[in-house]
């Protein structure tokens, strides 16, 4: 349906992907679609979709018509959330979501990336030296070295943020699904996860949703624009917001929201 | 409640080994060498009852694994132990044979309320390994299928317990039955022996207890291998955040199925040992008060702590049998004051306070970094492959 | 004719009573209707006696066509004194008075159950007797009693044409108590050296039999479905407290059984206290005092206990359970220290009895009473929470507790107002349970796990979601109760909800969106 050169090269492609929460359609026959270790970022004001997107992703919301396709020719739709992270896409949410009374460590060991995840397997199961190699360089990637052994629940807003961000990259994904990953850190910490973000988007393909603009202007290379569950309008930065519509329907909100 | 993971105790290798020491060699010499009157003389019975105790010791580790760690509350566990018991029972209603009060071959309900032969679910349990292993494995089925459903369909939380609580009903309302030949509301009683050792020599029954002491003992062993292996960590992890567990590639049904499964067992062998030492098992020790009440024993000791649960079912049955022995009227009381005030101010149970005073004594710096310690251990060890 | 046959009745009696008070007038002969016929009665009442067994059963069979009430006391009299084989005689016959004196009763069940008995004595001169009553008879049911009766009778005619014609009457009126009858009738043609007659009685009787037979069945799904409504309907008033609060809080009061149980004891403390200050002929209203007064008992028990203990459990369901439980056992206990183990209500004069709706059919006031309660109560709430402020205000956080706050809405009142209503609700249902069964301390223990499994079968948040639920658990209980007996009934119903969660994992009405979880 869509131009064949361009499916052939998405990781994610959404055709005509609508979500009906009792009437409200909270996503309208959207179609969109991220290409191989792309870096993209939708905004959208409140209710436009944004999360819902990601919930179709991932296999926690179902939707009511439309196709999900990941990679070459995988079908997302009817598969479970623990099926989809098989096939390679990890997901943060936006409240961060860790074990708290695990360790840091815990927490990264139990996220790592294993061939079976059964129960018998890890109730026998050891960690290999490479795993713990892997962690450790996972630590030092999200700075939490000197925290790997305090219970999770103890960490501060930001480093359980980077916690949940360095449990998703340790599962390996080919796609990240990132929600709002700056909510709530200073600007310092804000600055540090863009460039753990970009220096992600070496290896992965991912999609942040962020309210941010200051963020995305730091991290995005394309934007896309979403409002009422459809998208309005995809580009770079620049070309997004000088966009007459996106102004009206979201800047001019944002200004009035800032 | 505020930690499932800090079981794994500083000195978790030498108290195990102390209090095994005590309960498998000390307490069965008091009951052996002391003369009658001796202060230190513990009586057949008190080593009876304690033996009883233990028992249910071993059903509250099941349920702290599946409620303290992982975050289910099942309130349906008297329906797998009384399952146990009643394996263990038919087997002991079997081997009564001519002893019986109406000198038949058949259990003397049976003969009583007419049963002509007896019924083909019965006839298996005329062995003793068939019935030990009927005593582990039928609550484990049992337990694996109403789990699977209910797990699969992803019933929760209060949602669970309603279920498994309606499950304890039903059980009991079955049980009573007649016509299920399970003896009714009376139950099954009048054991004369196992394997050929009278049930009424005080001798069987030290053996009992010493075997309820084994069990309880690897059965401790059993949950601090779970709960230190990484699936245990996935159970603490699926009570913190089932979702993130989900996004981190596992599955939480099978997990929850799996430890709901092995409380089954837990409680199928509690079962087991209950029968033969209190010498009856009626309905009455499996309905919706009885559940309710395994689940008070756990959160008295401490939930999410093994050694809480072990201690919390010896300490509250010990209340029990001693009050309702002076103030039957006052138990009820006690009984529904302890379970409000736990959940209100010891959240934690026995355990939490033990620790708490430690702390204090100690001044040790404040609950949060406590538990790092062990998990540090466990996880890091290990080295070459 | 038959008119006239009434008053005579009418009559009769009150010549009885003059019988009865001035008995020296009675060989004077002169009383004013049937003054030929006094005299005869008098002999025959003398001849009850006799030790001829000819002139006795004449004299009882004058006695009977006489049909005088008014001698009773007299044939007492005589039955004192006489020797057993006539005691035993006398006693049909004066059966036979008493109830066609009661046929003029005017308690319509006195009139009902002689017009019963009167079909079931097998004598002939009642026939004429409930002809003449049923003419004046207003209640419709006793009419057909004694339609039925009178059929009854009649089968024992030697006539063919009445007796096939009573053999359709009887089936005409799906009349259960006649099965018997025709029965032997289907029997007496089967055999190989019946009647042509015999024959075609039997016939009729068969047709009449499976008519009956299937109306029978037709009655019997009527009350089924009535009796499923009914438990519906307790368990509905039950589980609507238990609904709304979990709704709202996500908490599963398992003390809800016992505020019913508060309830209870508060209606009937109501009731003690009638009986020990107030005159016996208001003795009836106790009932509607005790409505507020059970309302406020459990609301005001529901406010401490949500004070005291729930309020420091929030957002920790499975503790809030264990903490209420708790809490349940010590209303429980308290209960039985203080009240004892049995004590019950004696349920106000409207609400005793039942009414008869179709033939076979019979629905008691009580369970009538409780459905009804039901449908006020669901309409209450349903105003309460859609149409007032406080409604609004519980809409508001049972949707979204965290911007209700942020908009100024005081959830912890909130919380605590709806918990007390919440738990008020409870004891209206505790109130109308003591018109169904005993108080005792487990009262509440008897329905309440199956209204737990309403408000989990029926999900969370909308009012629909528990009525429904509530009559499919009620209805199924009362569905299968007659095949597979309430045990098993009770254990598929489980097994039912189990699967039914598969497919609606939490309740029949789920919240949807994003919030969901």
């Amino acid at each position: 349906m869509a131009e064949p050169s361009s499916f052939q090269n998405s990781i994610i492609y959404l055709d005509g992907v609508t979500v009906d929460y009792d009437g409200f359609k909270a996503l309208n026959r959207l179609t969109f679609m991220v290409d191989y270790k792309e870096l993209r970022v939708v905004i959208g004001p409140n209710g436009a979709g944004k999360t819902t997107l990601l919930d179709v992703i991932c296999g926690k919301t179902k939707p009511a018509a439309g196709r999900v396709v990941f990679g070459q020719d995988t079908e997302l739709i009817g598969k479970h959330a623990d099926e989809i992270v098989k096939l390679g896409i990890g997901r943060k949410f936006q409240a961060p979501s860790i074990y708290g009374n695990l360790t840091v460590w815990e927490n990264l060991d139990l996220s790592l990336k294993r061939s079976s995840k059964g129960v018998f397997s890890t109730l026998f199961g050891k960690s290999t030296a490479e795993e713990r190699a892997r962690i450790e360089e996972n630590l030092e990637t999200i700075g939490l070295k000197d925290y790997a052994h305090t219970r999770a629940g103890s960490l501060s807003h930001g480093q359980k943020q980077w916690l949940e961000i360095g449990m998703v990259i340790l599962q390996d994904p080919s796609l990240l699904l990132v929600d709002e990953p700056v909510a709530g850190m200073t600007d310092k910490e804000t600055e540090q996860t863009g460039q753990l973000l970009q220096s992600l988007a070496e290896k992965h393909a991912i999609i942040v949703i962020e309210h941010d603009m200051e963020f995305v202007r730091q991290i995005a290379r394309i934007v896309t624009v979403l409002h009422e569950g459809t998208v309005i309008c995809e580009g770079t930065v620049e070309k997004v917001q000088a966009d007459a519509r996106v102004r009206e329907i979201y800047l001019g909100r944002q200004k009035v929201a800032h | 409640m505020s930690d499932g993971t800090t079981d794994t105790n500083r000195g978790g290798g030498l108290s195990f080994w102390v209090v095994g020491g005590i309960l498998l060699v000390v307490m069965p010499l008091l009951n052996l060498l002391p003369p009658e009157d001796s202060w230190f003389h513990l009586s057949d019975f008190s080593l009876n009852r304690f033996g009883k105790f233990l028992a249910f010791a071993i059903l509250a580790l099941g349920l702290d694994l599946i409620w303290g760690y992982t975050g289910i509350l099942s309130l349906g566990q008297g329906v797998f132990f009384g399952l146990g018991a009643y394996c263990m029972g038919m087997h002991m209603m079997l081997t009564i044979g001519k002893e019986s009060v109406y000198g038949s071959d058949m259990p003397d309900f049976m003969v009583w309320n007419q049963v002509k032969e007896l019924p083909l679910f019965w006839k298996p349990f005329y062995s003793f390994p068939a019935a030990v292993i009927g005593a582990l494995l039928v609550p484990m089925a049992f337990a694996l299928v109403f789990g699977f459903f209910a797990f699969r369909s992803r019933i929760k939380g209060v949602y669970f317990a309603i279920i498994t609580q309606a499950l304890a009903l039903a059980a009991w309302l079955v049980f009573n039955r007649n016509d299920t030949n399970l003896g009714g509301t009376n139950g099954l009683t009048d054991f004369k022996q196992v394997i050929g050792y009278r049930l009424s020599e005080p001798g069987t029954q030290r053996v009992l207890y010493i075997v309820t002491v084994v069990c309880l003992g690897a059965s401790y062993l059993l949950c601090r291998w779970i709960i230190r292996s990484r699936a245990g960590r996935v159970l603490v992890a699926v009570r913190d955040s089932e979702k993130r567990v989900v996004f981190s590639g596992y599955t939480p049904p099978n997990y929850k199925l799996f430890v709901f499964v092995v409380s089954a067992g837990l409680a199928g062998l509690a079962g087991l040992l209950y029968a033969p030492q209190v010498g009856i098992i009626t309905p009455a020790q499996i309905g919706v008060l009885p559940s309710l009440e395994m689940v008070i024993w756990v959160a008295v000791g401490g939930r999410g702590s093994l050694a809480g649960a072990v201690l919390g079912a010896v300490s509250v049955n010990y209340g029990r049998s001693v009050l309702t022995n002076y103030f039957p009227e006052l138990w009820p009381f006690m009984l529904g004051g302890l379970f409000v005030l736990v959940v209100l101010l010891f959240p934690d149970g026995m355990v939490g306070m033990i620790r708490k005073g430690k702390d204090l004594l100690t001044r040790r710096k404040a609950s949060e970094e406590r538990p790092i310690v062990p998990n540090q251990k466990i996880v890091v060890p290990e080295g070459k492959r | 004719m038959v008119i006239s046959l009434g008053r005579t009745v009418a009559a009769l009696v009150i010549v009885g009573l003059f019988l009865f008070f001035w008995p020296s007038w009675t060989t004077a002969a002169d009383g004013p209707v049937s003054a030929p016929s006094a005299s005869s009665v008098e002999q025959a009442l003398n001849q009850v006696t006799s030790e001829d067994e000819s002139i006795r059963a004449a004299a009882i069979r004058l006695l009977i066509e006489q049909g005088d009430a008014g001698l009773l006391p007299r044939l007492e009299a005589i039955r004192a004194n006489a020797s057993r084989s006539i005691r035993q005689v006398i006693k049909p016959l004066m059966d036979l008075l008493k109830n066609r004196a009661k046929l003029a009763s005017p308690d319509s069940d006195a009139r009902r159950s002689a017009a019963t008995d009167l079909g079931s004595s097998g004598n002939p001169s009642a026939i004429a007797w409930l002809d003449a009553a049923k003419v004046n008879e207003s209640n419709k049911w006793v009419r057909y009693t004694m339609e039925e009766s009178a059929a009854l009778l009649r089968l024992a005619s030697d006539d063919p044409s009445i007796k096939v014609a009573s053999v359709e009457k009887l089936g005409e009126l799906r009349s259960g108590n006649a099965v018997p009858a025709l029965k032997s009738l289907v029997e007496a043609g089967a055999v190989a050296e019946a009647s042509e007659q015999q024959k075609v009685l039997a016939k009729a009787a068969d047709a009449a039999i499976d008519r009956i037979e299937t109306w029978g069945d037709w009655a019997n799904a009527i009350e089924t479905i009535f009796r499923g409504i009914s438990l519906s309907s307790i368990l509905l008033i039950m589980s609507l407290g238990l609904a709304i609060v979990f709704g709202l809080m996500g908490v599963i009061n398992m003390a809800h059984g016992e505020l019913m149980m508060v309830g209870a004891y508060a209606t009937f403390v109501t009731q003690q206290c009638f009986t020990a200050w107030f005159p016996p002929d208001v003795f009836d209203w106790y009932f509607p005092v005790a409505l507020p007064v059970a309302f406020l008992a459990a609301a005001g028990s529901g406010f401490l206990l949500e004070a005291t203990v729930i309020r420091f459990l929030y957002g920790r369901p499975l503790e809030t359970m264990l903490a209420t439980w708790g809490v349940s056992l010590v209303l429980m206990q308290a209960a039985r220290v203080y009240f004892g183990d049995l004590t019950a209500v004696v349920a106000p004069g409207p609400l005793r009895g039942g009414a008869q709706v179709l033939v076979g059919v019979y629905l008691p006031y009580n369970r009538i009473f409780i459905i009804a309660l039901s449908i006020v109560c669901v309409l209450g709430i349903y105003f309460a929470l859609f149409k007032s402020n406080l409604g609004l205000r519980v809409r508001a956080v049972t949707q979204n507790r965290n911007m209700s706050a942020c908009l100024g809405i005081p959830t912890r009142k909130v919380d605590s107002y709806t918990f007390a209503f919440g738990s008020g609700l409870a004891g209206i249902a505790g109130w109308a349970l003591t018109m169904v069964g005993n108080v005792d301390p487990g009262l509440g223990q008897n329905y309440i796990v199956d209204a737990f499994m309403v408000v989990v079968t029926g999900g969370v948040g909308k009012l629909a979601g528990t009525i429904v639920a509530s009559l499919g658990i009620g209805g199924l209980n009362k569905l299968i109760e007659p095949g597979l007996g309430a045990v098993y009934g009770k254990v598929l119903i489980l097994v039912m909800v189990i699967l039914f969660l598969q497919w609606r994992p939490s309740g029949l009405f789920a919240m949807k969106g994003r919030d969901a979880d």
